[in-house]
């Protein structure tokens, strides 16, 4: 009964795409709505196929659904390296400008690329890591399956669209141009109906528990999709020029869109990067160190001082700005109250180690998870200390800052969701075991060379273009132009894209290992069947 | 593992998920503390700067801080530092500048900081131009429209063919694409290039020649030296706006860019222009 709603509803989406393709008033939003066309029309096709056929029997309720995170696993590491590839990429067109590629008119620019880069790792890599494994961390901290059937599939698949639509839309020209929300209007409409599906099936599964209390991770990844959902509204209020055109115009104007942006762009960092990775943290750091979690009193203290100070730390993006001096002292106020609740996390992460430390010998995965809780306790201590107005006025608009998102980005976010991945291969296929231990100790090297390579290029390059650029002679005059901080600037910005090629190298060493542990590695014995949902304990 | 646990006494708090549990062990105290003590500096801070929205205001703060005050403050400190020596710059005859070593060291100074500011995106950080893209290079003593440095001042307050100044300087190259056949232009263009006696086709010189003295002699001369009243450059030297080569030649006379310059008169005040005059009059080419 349900397909014949499905056929009806994607023969209609098809034909709408059909109208809206014809009448397009630009080459993105007609190349988007072929996309949507195609998407419909093949989902029209499948869903009349299984019309009238007996149902799957293999839907057994009494299992985890566990197919929708391996497609999540699989999309996050091939979306990651897609992101590090480019990123690499655009690091080096900065270094060597004839990288941009003229002949591509304008497609292979800096300007297109670099918001394919920062959408490709933030949303792509680190959205699919969130979503498939909180899909499998409250599947097993809830003891339910999740909630809504088929829903989380939707989710899934939606997301992906979303990703698409946004990559094509960057190189077609395509952006309404805010930092870290760069596509327009309806594709901010579809992520909303994917996000507001990915809240009901997270907590469908949550209110469904067999468990008396929530685990902590839960809480984590719950304000993660919650606050992401309003932060993601709000920023993207907008009023399209064209319902056939992709370009559409800001509610908000002036410093109150500058402010609206940041309060997004900062709680992009907070709660998309960091209370949703923190879920993963709880998950995963006790479960590969086989340990209890440090301290109970500490997460949730930390939990509720982190998601209530990290909210109001925006306006330390627009020190010395149109912001009122008030809102800016707030903003940097609240980012150095922020920094005790952050380490919190970290806290927890390693004193969980304790009794356990020789793993670190040991095992390469365990090794790679305490070194993201090591970068985040960096970057969180880094992040206050820059929010700090007198030290903002040095490093604003310089490499620095690139420096600090990256030690964050590569190194917490990174580096936790390949322990994660190490982690789920072996019990999502089924397997012993990873495939090469060795290989993954390859990998945490030379990631973690490319980290510092990285890091410690953009620190040097950040503060010296800084000191030029503030540089004046005994009257008062500026002593270098833009163009000589940039000239300066090009070693580093070479030792940068070294880095970049061996984080890249590194994520390929671990593609590598996941597809031999998925597909070579000896099959656990089937008597432990992983996937049958365990009896809560008491 | 669980040894170490019964050791230290640290119970758990009961609840198991997935294999996981947790310890109820106190919120370390140096944490605490610095947390508690984030909060009381935090409060303190907000009291001395401004920072809480009121309904019309937000509280100043004790300490009357204002980061727009105090770039004023700090501009106005740096204006009443050079006021003295600025408002000399704007006295002295332009050609009496190079008598005065202590001015002029100031208004090359000046003129350096102006320079990087504002005229370096187009001429270079180093003044040097961007080759074959019509942005003249300052540094040789080949100039468009005079190198003496009350020229300069002239072409820099006023600006080279922008709508925005009456007074801009004016001239414009005609585009021959409808006016030559392409064997015409070919023909000028060899004759061109046989000025600097750059490599050429000695049989199409000749023609070539006819052609431009009836067709561009008029602003270029009829040695091809070029004239400073109306900004038309030199052809005999090796010294190209728009590039040297054959194509670059024949595609200026086929579709004849010309250059545009801002007039600075309306942006910068008089001691700027003046300061960037001598500057650029200093850097080797000056007359």
């Amino acid at each position: 009964m349900g397909n014949y709603v499905k056929v009806v509803a994607f023969a209609l989406v098809t034909l709408l795409a059909m109208i809206a393709a014809n009448f397009a008033r630009d080459i993105a939003y007609q190349v988007h709505a072929l996309i949507v066309m195609i998407v419909a029309f093949a989902m029209f096709v499948i869903t009349l196929r299984q019309t009238d056929e007996p149902l799957n029997a293999a839907a057994d309720q009494n299992e985890y659904l566990d197919g929708v995170v391996r497609y999540g696993v699989i999309a996050t590491v091939f979306w990651g390296i897609a992101g590090f590839a480019i990123g690499t990429f655009i690091a080096f067109q900065l270094a060597f400008p004839s990288l941009n590629l003229n002949f591509l008119d304008g497609i292979g620019n800096f300007g297109r690329l670099r918001p394919l880069h920062t959408s490709a790792v933030i949303f792509a890599f680190g959205g699919n890591a969130l979503i498939s494994t909180s899909f499998y961390v409250v599947q097993r901290t809830s003891a339910a399956r999740l909630w809504g059937g088929n829903l989380a599939w939707w989710v899934f698949w939606g997301y992906q669209l979303v990703i698409v639509l946004a990559a094509t839309g960057y190189l077609l020209g395509s952006t309404q141009a805010k930092e870290y929300a760069e596509p327009e209007w309806y594709t901010d409409l579809l992520l909303t109906v994917v996000w507001l599906a990915y809240l009901a099936v997270f907590l469908g599964t949550i209110i469904k528990r067999k468990q008396p209390h929530i685990y902590v991770a839960n809480w984590f990844y719950l304000s993660f999709i919650v606050t992401v959902a309003m932060l993601h509204v709000f920023n993207n209020l907008s009023i399209p020029v064209s319902i056939f055109g992709s370009k559409s115009v800001q509610v908000f104007a002036g410093v109150q869109d500058a402010m609206t942006q940041w309060w997004y762009g900062h709680n992009a960092v907070g709660f998309f990067l960091t209370a949703g990775f923190l879920g993963m943290m709880y998950y995963f750091i006790p479960k590969q160190a086989e340990r209890p979690v440090y301290s109970y009193k500490l997460s949730i203290i930390h939990f509720w001082a982190l998601i209530f100070i990290y909210i109001w730390a925006g306006p330390h993006h627009l020190h010395y700005t149109a912001l009122p001096d008030w809102a800016s002292t707030l903003g940097m106020v609240f980012s150095i109250v922020l920094w005790m609740p952050s380490w919190g996390g970290m806290i927890n992460g390693l004193m969980t180690l304790s009794g356990a430390w020789d793993k670190l010998r040991t095992d390469p995965v365990m090794r790679m998870l305490v070194i993201s809780v090591g970068f985040y306790g960096m970057s969180t201590f880094e992040g206050p200390m820059m929010s700090i107005r007198a030290v903002n006025s040095l490093s604003h608009y310089t490499d620095w800052t690139i420096g600090h998102v990256h030690s964050g980005a590569l190194g917490w976010n990174g580096m936790i969701t390949f322990g994660a991945l190490y982690f789920l291969v072996p019990r999502l296929w089924n397997r012993k075991g990873l495939y090469s231990l060795t290989a993954v100790s390859w990998h945490f090297w030379l990631a973690t060379i490319g980290i510092v390579l990285y890091a410690a290029a953009m620190w040097v390059t950040g503060i010296m273009e800084g000191l030029m650029w503030r540089e004046v002679d005994a009257n008062g005059f500026l002593v270098n132009s833009f163009a000589d901080t940039v000239a300066a600037k090009f070693p580093m910005y070479v030792v940068r894209g070294l880095g970049g090629i061996l984080y890249v190298a590194g994520a390929l060493i671990m593609a590598w290992n996941l597809w031999m542990t998925a597909t070579r590695s000896p099959e656990k014995q089937a008597a432990s069947a992983p996937s049958a949902i365990a009896q809560p304990a008491e | 593992m669980a040894k170490k646990d019964q050791e230290k006494n640290v119970p758990t708090t009961g609840h198991q998920w997935d294999g996981i549990e947790e310890l109820d062990n106190p919120m370390p105290r140096w944490w605490l503390w610095t947390f508690y003590a984030c909060i009381v500096w935090g409060i303190g801070y907000t009291i001395a700067y401004p920072a809480w929205p009121l309904i019309k205001e937000a509280t100043p703060g004790l300490l009357g801080y204002s980061t727009r005050a105090n770039v004023a403050a700090e501009l106005e400190q740096a204006e009443a530092a050079n006021a003295a020596i600025n408002a000399k710059l704007v006295e002295t005859e332009l050609t009496q500048i190079a008598q005065d070593p202590e001015l002029l060291t100031y208004a090359t100074r000046k003129g350096d900081a102006v320079f990087k500011t504002w005229c370096a995106q187009c001429h270079g950080s180093g003044a040097a131009g961007v080759k074959a893209n019509g942005y003249p290079n300052l540094l040789d003593d080949d100039w468009l429209w005079g190198g003496d440095i009350e020229n300069i001042h002239l072409t820099i307050s006023h600006g080279i063919r922008n709508e925005e100044d009456p007074d801009a300087r004016f001239s414009a190259m005609s585009a021959f694409v409808d006016i030559f056949t392409q064997d015409e232009v070919a023909q000028v263009a060899n004759y061109v290039q046989s000025l600097s006696g750059a490599p050429n086709d000695p049989t199409l010189v000749d023609a070539g020649g006819l052609l431009f003295a009836d067709n561009c002699a008029s602003c270029h001369g009829e040695t091809g030296m070029g004239d400073r009243e109306q900004g038309a450059p030199n052809l005999t030297d090796a010294i190209w706006l728009y590039g040297g080569t054959y194509d670059d030649i024949a595609y200026q006379i086929n579709y004849a860019r010309n250059g545009v310059m801002p007039a600075w008169q309306n942006r910068l005040d008089e001691a700027s222009i003046r300061a960037v005059a001598a500057y650029v009059h200093s850097l080797g080419g000056g007359e």
